[in-house]
């Protein structure tokens, strides 16, 4: 009761937060629209390459870029959080009797509303390309973006509690998303690489959230790589926010 | 007693060093009054406030805050407690009239009642005009008024200040010091830490010297002051200070002789009686004066006498 009402205090102090900054939501929706533009076109030769799954360029793509959506806007969330321990904010917070579980679900789940926003307008604007999407497969997708924002953002606050400073959360961050981009398969299958790169590219959780989307989106492959990819993702929620709230329950000291 | 500690340590430790910050401190904070913490940079000040307000565990020691054990009864503590930061705690993109609400909030307060605790908060502190701007186009000592808002939105027993008027213009400061005075004379107990000597001598009711992370002094501005002398005699000389020393040093009426600036400050039981003494054993020594003069031994003096330093060179 008293979790959910902070959390609620919580999400609606970042939700206005984000809403008060213009220059915020004029970003926040132009960014899947540029992902659609610059990608689209590059898109219709590709489908050619040997190796390309099948299924149609857009039912491919799409479920892809809303991954990399997913892992990169969570990535930046803990820009917000460092200037706020700079000011005293979150130190004021837990002076406060406010649960620490909620300093981190409150967050998070202001970061999951604004991807799954993002997601939704990327693909109504998908369908004139040609998306063909039903409700069940965008139902699963907008769930495993969910899970992502959730496990990643929570992972990345807990870095921001850690380091505490811009300057070596940013290369953290872009370092780390980079790989993991390259190999959850989003831009290029996986099944390009070599043995052991791909052997790595098991061991990353994202591959099966794409494999997942991908066979809704596609048709092709089984309803069991779907369950791998949901159990997956929230695996990585559970451990994430798992992480994060013991991050926000410690001194910071 | 609205604070009790015996024996706070807090040590941090890192793979190159370990430092401890608050070497073991003992104090009796009574409740309705300014308490004050004085001490120079890095003397344990936030340390200690940090673990008298339940954001940083002990190394050892026990304290009991507000009527609650401290490593006990956490949640009982924070209910009873403001604490304004060193870095205050209001965000620069939202207003100041949010920040308010969403405190009392956190606190329990239903939504109306936190509105209107807010308004008056808002009005008590000159802040209404500016309520709903954001706090980044507040001046600091606006900022400043507001942080202190944020800690006073649940009414608590007892406020912690860091540094609360660090910062300010002189003017500002002034304010500040009024805000506090009349927050004890309303029944909150306020502790604060300063550097400033002015301050802890001019707001604080009762202070505790704090250097290397141990109490060095304790009592009230007067009783510390009257510990280390009854007055002090400055004199200077047109020349060297040295036979100006030689003279007045080891006088039995001179409790202590220092130089600083190239001005002796003897420390003398009752400067009336002393100035003439000392005014004749230099003209009887043929040394000329440049100045003389007799001052009553500021929170500085006390500080120096227990540290051997001044406050005055540590802190800038
Ligand atoms: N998180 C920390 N990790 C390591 N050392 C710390 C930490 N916090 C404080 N210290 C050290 O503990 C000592 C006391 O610091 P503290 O912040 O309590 O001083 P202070 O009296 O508040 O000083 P100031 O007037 O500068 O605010 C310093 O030597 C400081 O470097
Ligand atoms: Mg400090």
């Amino acid at each position: 009761m008293k979790l959910l009402r902070d959390t609620w205090l919580m999400f609606q102090r970042y939700l206005w937060i984000f809403l008060s900054n213009p220059a915020w939501v004029i970003i926040g929706v132009i960014q899947p629209v540029l992902y659609l533009l610059l990608f689209a076109p590059l898109l219709k030769s590709l489908v050619h390459v040997p190796g390309f799954p099948p299924g149609g360029a857009y039912n491919v793509f799409v479920p892809g870029l809303l991954i990399q959506l997913g892992l990169f806007g969570a990535a930046g969330v803990g820009f917000g959080l460092i200037a706020e321990l700079r000011a005293g904010v979150i130190e004021r917070f837990r002076v406060t009797p406010c649960s620490r579980f909620a300093l981190l679900l409150g967050r998070a789940l202001r970061d999951i509303l604004t991807l799954l926003i993002q997601s939704v307008i990327l693909l109504v604007l998908s369908i004139p390309f040609g998306l063909q999407a039903s409700i069940g497969a965008v139902v699963i997708m907008l769930a495993l973006v969910a899970l992502i924002g959730l496990g990643i953002s929570a992972l990345c606050y807990a870095a921001a509690l850690w380091l505490k400073d811009e300057n070596s959360y940013a290369p953290l961050v872009f370092t780390l998303s980079l790989p993991i981009l390259l190999l959850s398969g989003v831009l290029l299958p996986l099944q390009l690489a070599p043995g052991w790169l791909q052997a790595i590219g098991d061991a990353n959780p994202l591959l099966y959230a794409v494999n997942a989307s991908r066979v809704v989106f596609t048709g092709h492959g089984s309803g069991a790589d779907v369950a791998k990819g949901l159990a997956i993702m929230a695996a990585l929620a559970v451990v994430g926010v798992a992480i994060g709230a013991r991050r926000f329950a410690r001194a910071i000291a | 007693m609205i604070i009790r500690t015996r024996g706070l340590r807090r040590v941090f430790r890192s793979r190159r060093s370990t430092v401890e910050a608050v070497a073991g401190v003992d104090l009796d904070v009574g409740a309705g009054q300014i308490f004050g913490f004085l001490g120079p940079n890095g003397a344990g000040k936030t340390t200690t406030l940090r673990m008298l307000s339940t954001l940083l565990p002990p190394t050892g020691g026990e304290a009991s805050v507000a009527g609650h054990d401290l490593r006990r009864e956490p949640d009982r503590v924070r209910q009873r407690i403001g604490y304004v930061s060193q870095e205050g705690g209001s965000y620069d993109d939202v207003t100041g009239r949010r920040e308010l609400v969403l405190q009392g909030r956190l606190y329990g307060m239903s939504r109306a009642r936190a509105e209107q605790r807010a308004a008056e908060l808002l009005e008590s502190l000159e802040l209404a005009e500016f309520a709903d701007r954001r706090t980044k186009t507040y001046s600091g000592g606006q900022r400043r008024r507001l942080d202190i808002g944020i800690g006073l939105m649940h009414l608590p027993d007892l406020l912690f200040l860091d540094e609360p008027t660090t910062g300010l213009d002189p003017q500002s400061r002034a304010r500040m010091w009024e805000e506090v005075r009349r927050l004890r004379d309303q029944g909150t107990s306020v502790f604060l830490t300063t550097h400033y000597l002015e301050e802890a001598d001019a707001l604080c009711d009762r202070l505790a010297i704090i250097d290397h992370g141990r109490i060095v002094a304790e009592g009230t501005p007067e009783e510390l002051k009257r510990e280390v002398a009854g007055d002090v005699v400055v004199v200077g000389t047109t020349g060297t200070t040295a036979a100006a020393r030689e003279v007045l040093d080891a006088r039995e009426f001179v409790r202590e002789l220092t130089e600083e600036d190239g001005v002796l400050r003897l420390y003398v039981d009752r400067g009336e009686t002393a100035m003439p003494q000392i005014l004749r054993l230099l003209d009887g020594a043929g040394i000329a004066l440049s100045t003389l003069s007799l001052h009553r031994p500021t929170l500085d003096d006390v500080f120096l006498r227990k540290t051997g330093r001044s406050l005055r060179e540590t802190a800038a």
